[in-house]
């Protein structure tokens, strides 16, 4: 059975959901140290500077508020004519504190990111997840997501 | 990956069932719907029963009625009540893995296999409950146009 964060919810009733800033950092990179076990500074420092907030329309990172506290956060761009797609937002990073998950938060962070694909000009939103990722899997396909016309591939390099 | 004929009518009776909680169907229903058998669909019932999805409804045409969580249960959790296919792979069903070019096929279809079954995984009742009600919803905008002619 999944652990799905719930679509019906629409999280906290004070749940509010805006671009990050430099103060919240300790808090997303503690929720990204709960949830994966490796606690990575230097790279949070790094995708905010790339990201954080007002640096383009087609950079986007956001956290979820409630209170005081940061629930969540969720990161995508726009991308231009990769592999011969047309513009596209794309969703590359997204969690929810544990203690707040099955509430709605991480349906609000997505309808804000999409809302924000959409003020840059764009109609469709991707990502890309590890197939063993059941969790955040069926997350995005509880909120309307299909299988994309594409296929990630690899091999080792020797 | 071919499912077998007991685990489809186990996923259209779930979808049924969750579409309409509270009301009770019964198998003879379910089975003029899909054209099946109203034997087999009853011992599909049966099993869904006994993992708790369904509860068996007293009263006037008795049936079923859904018990299950339509946000948490999975297609998986359905498919694996009726077939094993979590340890499936392609090596071992489909091609001979004591040839070289038996290997390589299996590898091929193993990772159609795994893609399949990551899918089944991640997709819950609920899920496709709205899946069906947006492919209502696209095709009676298409047919709308056409109505206007």
């Amino acid at each position: 059975m999944t652990q799905s964060d719930s679509n019906e919810d629409t999280g906290p009733a004070d749940l509010r959901v805006r671009p990050v800033d430099a103060a919240d950092l300790g808090e997303i990179i503690a929720i990204d140290a709960e949830v994966t076990g490796l606690e990575k500074t230097d790279y949070w420092y790094e995708l905010f500077h790339r990201y954080g907030a007002g640096r383009t329309r087609q950079k986007l990172f956001l956290v979820a508020e409630s209170g005081t506290d940061i629930e969540g956060f969720i990161i995508g761009e726009v991308r231009d004519w990769e592999f011969g797609s047309a513009p596209c937002g794309w969703v590359f990073g997204i969690s929810v504190r544990p203690g707040a998950r099955l509430a709605g938060v991480g349906a609000r962070m997505l309808e804000a990111i999409c809302d924000g694909f959409r003020h840059a000009g764009v109609h469709k939103v991707r990502t890309l997840l590890a197939r063993d990722n059941g969790l955040i899997l069926s997350f995005f396909r509880s909120q309307g997501m299909m299988a994309a016309p594409f296929i990630p591939l690899e091999k080792e390099l020797d | 990956m071919k499912l077998q004929k007991g685990t489809t009518l186990a996923l259209y009776s779930m979808l049924e069932f969750a579409a309409n909680p509270g009301k009770q169907l019964s198998a003879a229903e379910i089975a003029e719907k899909y054209g099946a058998s109203a034997h087999h669909l009853a011992k599909v019932l049966r099993e869904l029963g006994r993992a708790g999805l369904v509860e068996s409804a007293r009263g006037v045409g008795g049936g079923y009625r859904f018990s299950g969580n339509a946000t948490r249960l999975t297609l998986m959790d359905v498919i694996e009540l009726f077939e094993d296919i979590s340890t499936r792979t392609g090596e071992s069903d489909e091609f001979d893995g004591s040839s070289d070019v038996g290997r390589a096929l299996g590898a091929v279809m193993s990772e159609i296999d795994e893609i399949a079954k990551a899918t089944f995984r991640s997709i819950t009742v609920d899920t496709m409950l709205k899946l069906i009600q947006r492919q209502r919803r696209e095709a009676s905008a298409a047919q709308a146009p056409a109505r206007g002619k």
